[in-house]
């Protein structure tokens, strides 16, 4: 049965190797840009003064698929919120049973996580300039989320505050964008606010605000939803 | 062999093993790391597509813009795998509370013992 089974994975997965073996070997790499690669390279610097093509693409030409996609997250972060209440477990019992971190882990975490802390945010705030952004850094705020929760595993962080900035960055980022339908191009346009020296931080518009507000989204819900993960039951 | 053909090897490789895994195993945590590869071959197949050789990643600090249609590859598949991974992870997370909840339900991980929709 179990072989059987094995076997018919197999199969399937030498044909699906073979699909992907005619795409690989008659793969030809590109010589130049397709068409609309070609208009933001030439146009992103002008229409949006970001340095990061990457950043331009995702916050302003694409704003609208970024908004949703933070919702996706939004909706994840409930669910799985959602899943995991029944079995959350009672207050203070939170990492009851587990071994305490030890000085090593507590000392390193007070002095660690606010510089990790530092670094989302400068990664968030400059990511019109560099590789980075809103994702990247909330990422790295959230990293610094659970080495507070590593260092005192009953710690429970204030819902109430991770919630009140989850909801005020998303509402601030639809706030903006319905600005940009008025008084610029479109939803969500960058051009609301100057767009400034090319290069510069205070550049590019609306982005650097758009991308601090999607750092501190994210951040607030892969913290939350950590904190879920966190706070169930030990399955003892 | 160029780096974009050892990329997109290595990608489409990942996504063989991490069905392989996710399909054999029977337990979820580890059907769950199979996921969590493939995921990771499909990003690194996207990327390898968007690369152009002998350019430059797409942000302007060293390029000028105006040469920046000569000089950076294809920004859009960057930005797609930005997506990309930030919905793998949210269907990880998802998954992994859907699995915490299975073992909560009946204290067993093992795929096979929860035939409750099988016909």
């Amino acid at each position: 049965m179990n072989l059987a089974r094995n076997t018919i994975v197999v199969v399937l997965l030498a044909l699906l190797g073979m699909a992907f073996y005619t795409l690989f070997a008659g793969y030809v790499p590109d010589e130049s840009l397709n068409i609309s690669a070609l208009y933001y390279a030439e146009n992103t610097a002008a229409e949006t003064g970001a340095q990061n093509v990457v950043a331009a693409i995702i916050v302003t030409y694409r704003g609208l698929d970024t908004l949703g996609e933070v919702t996706v997250l939004f909706l994840t972060a409930a669910i799985v919120g959602l899943v995991l209440a029944e079995s959350r477990a009672p207050k203070k019992a939170a990492g009851h049973g587990i071994l305490p971190p030890g000085e090593l882990l507590t000392t390193g975490a007070r002095l660690l996580v606010p510089m990790i802390l530092l670094f989302g945010a400068y990664v968030f705030i400059n990511g019109h300039l560099t590789p980075g952004g809103g994702f990247q850094g909330g990422a790295i705020l959230a990293s610094g989320a659970i080495l507070m929760l590593l260092a005192d595993p009953g710690k429970r962080f204030s819902h109430g505050l991770i919630s009140r900035i989850e909801s005020i960055s998303g509402l601030a980022y639809v706030v903006i964008g319905v600005i940009g339908a008025i008084w610029a191009g479109g939803f969500l346009d960058n051009a609301i606010l100057p767009l400034g020296t090319f290069g510069s931080l205070a550049s590019a518009g609306a982005i650097p605000l758009i991308y601090a507000l999607i750092g501190l989204k994210v951040g607030a819900e892969f913290s939350s939803m950590l904190q879920s993960f966190e706070e169930t039951e030990d399955a003892a | 062999m160029s780096m974009t053909s050892i990329a997109l090897a290595t990608g489409f490789a990942l996504i063989l093993m991490g069905l392989y895994g996710a399909l054999t195993h029977r337990d979820v945590i580890r059907m769950i790391i199979g996921f969590t590869i493939a995921d990771a071959g499909v990003n690194i197949v996207l990327v390898a597509i968007g690369v152009i050789t002998g350019r430059e990643a797409p942000i302007l600090d060293t390029i000028a813009p105006a040469e920046a249609a000569q000089r950076i590859i294809d920004p859009v598949p960057q930005a797609l795998v930005l997506t990309a991974i930030v919905i793998g992870l949210g269907v990880t997370a998802l998954m992994l509370a859907y699995a915490y909840r299975l073992f909560r339900f009946r204290r067993s991980l093992d795929i096979s013992e929860y035939r409750d929709l099988k016909w």
